[in-house]
């Protein structure tokens, strides 16, 4: 018998049965835009940039069962001026300002703000006072432009087995705290090989002496939209 | 034979910016002389006009850092018909905005008192330099803009394909291939 389908946009997308929505569409290569969700990863459905519409009501794609016939729209103008909204409130809601990142060009933030079409961030800036922790020999931790994917926590628990990272407070608050005494990066055991840095989608975590490797404008991103680029989940290396 | 057709009449100007996105304007080369056919230029850097006329269309680079720059904005925005915000610090307030964490005061101090090299130890106040806002804004925080343009600079053809489209009396979306925030 063959796998079960539902249809994404018209297309059938076959799935295997306890799959979500977006993991069916990302095995199959099919894009929906996404930001906090990995398949190597249980979902966490926070940043909801994977809105879909199915059964009539919005759900999120990364924790909504596929289930067979069902009729699930994405690519509508609707939805992806709600995805556009979500992620300008990220963009004024940390400080991402891209000439002066090294994951410029590589960053899903970024390259998901392009695809939707998004040329200005529309809403009023917090400019939010965030440190920088550089304390560690490898790596540059800057909170600036941490959106709260937590997937360097679910990295660093489930794949690294250190607990390096947790998201602490609720809300607004909620932030990315390092899991270490002096809560600094460098009284961690996290190395730059961790699966947890590789994972960071966007110039949070970033290794350090590895700048412009790559000239910006050669990128990832850069030369193919991420909706065309064939894993839109893969983790993305410079150079 | 045809009438003439009327130019567009547009304003340009810097505020909080490097005028790295006039020059940005200027790299659309020899799509500038087909440009200037079609639109005559009111002030501008280009032009060193101080006062902005009624205007079709008003470009404006940089954000908003002081006094001078926020009523600049709101007298483009009061003389022309549609604003157009060009490049990152437009939008974001880019590099100046680097400073909207730290207090107004202790950057003066710092820049000003603790260089002994600048201005003798004594923070500048000369009624004539505009007063510095406490923060860097970006232009849609002060005033309504039409249309935004990001990148630091913008490519070349971004800005062409957006007076392209206002020469045409269309607002077409900005092809995603000509955004660039860095």
């Amino acid at each position: 018998m063959s796998a079960p389908t539902f249809l994404l946009d018209g297309r059938p997308v076959a799935f295997a049965e306890g799959q979500s929505i977006l993991q069916a569409a990302v095995a199959a290569g099919a894009y929906i835009p996404h930001l906090c969700f990995h398949p190597d990863f249980a979902p966490h459905g926070s940043c909801k940039v994977c809105t879909v519409r199915v059964g009539g009501r919005e759900a999120a794609a990364c924790t909504t069962r596929a289930v067979a016939g069902a009729v699930v729209e994405s690519d509508t103008p609707a939805l992806n001026d709600e995805r556009r909204a979500l992620v300008q409130m990220l963009f004024v809601e940390g400080n991402h300002f891209c000439p002066s990142c090294e994951r410029s060009g590589d960053c899903k933030l970024q390259a998901t703000a392009r695809d939707l079409g998004m040329t200005t961030p529309h809403y009023d800036h917090f400019y939010p006072d965030r440190p920088v922790d550089a304390s560690h020999p490898e790596l540059l931790l800057d909170f600036n432009r941490c959106i709260l994917c937590s997937l360097c926590e679910r990295a660093s628990r489930e794949v690294d087995r250190k607990n390096a990272f947790a998201l602490s407070g609720r809300g607004i608050r909620t932030r990315l705290i390092v899991n270490s005494r002096t809560g600094r990066l460098a009284d961690t055991d996290v190395r730059a090989t961790d699966r947890a840095v590789h994972v960071c989608p966007v110039g949070a975590i970033l290794p350090k002496r590895r700048g412009f490797a790559t000239p910006l404008g050669q990128r990832t991103f850069d030369l193919k939209p991420i909706s065309a680029v064939a894993d839109s989940s893969a983790e993305i290396e410079e150079g | 034979m045809d009438a003439p057709v009327r130019k567009l009449r547009v304003a340009t100007t810097s505020l909080a910016g490097c005028f790295g996105c006039h020059m940005s304007l200027l790299d659309l080369d020899e799509g500038l002389i087909g440009l200037l056919e079609r639109i005559e230029l009111d002030r501008s850097p280009l032009t060193d006009t101080k006062e902005v006329g009624e205007c079709d269309v008003g470009i404006v680079e940089g954000g908003v850092c002081n006094a001078e720059n926020v009523e600049v904005l709101r007298e483009f925005r009061r003389r022309c018909k549609v604003l157009v915000a060009l490049g990152a610090c437009a939008l974001n307030g880019g590099l100046p905005a680097q400073r909207n964490v730290l207090s107004l005061p202790l950057l003066l101090q710092e820049v000003y008192r603790a260089e002994p090299g600048a201005e003798h130890g004594r923070i500048p106040d000369d009624p004539e330099l505009p007063l510095p806002l406490d923060r860097v804004h970006p232009l849609h925080e002060v005033v309504r803009i039409d249309h935004f343009i990001p990148g630091c600079p913008p490519p070349a053809e971004a800005i062409g394909a957006v007076l392209g489209s206002l020469l045409a009396g269309e607002a077409r979306p900005l092809d995603p291939a000509l955004i660039h925030f860095d």
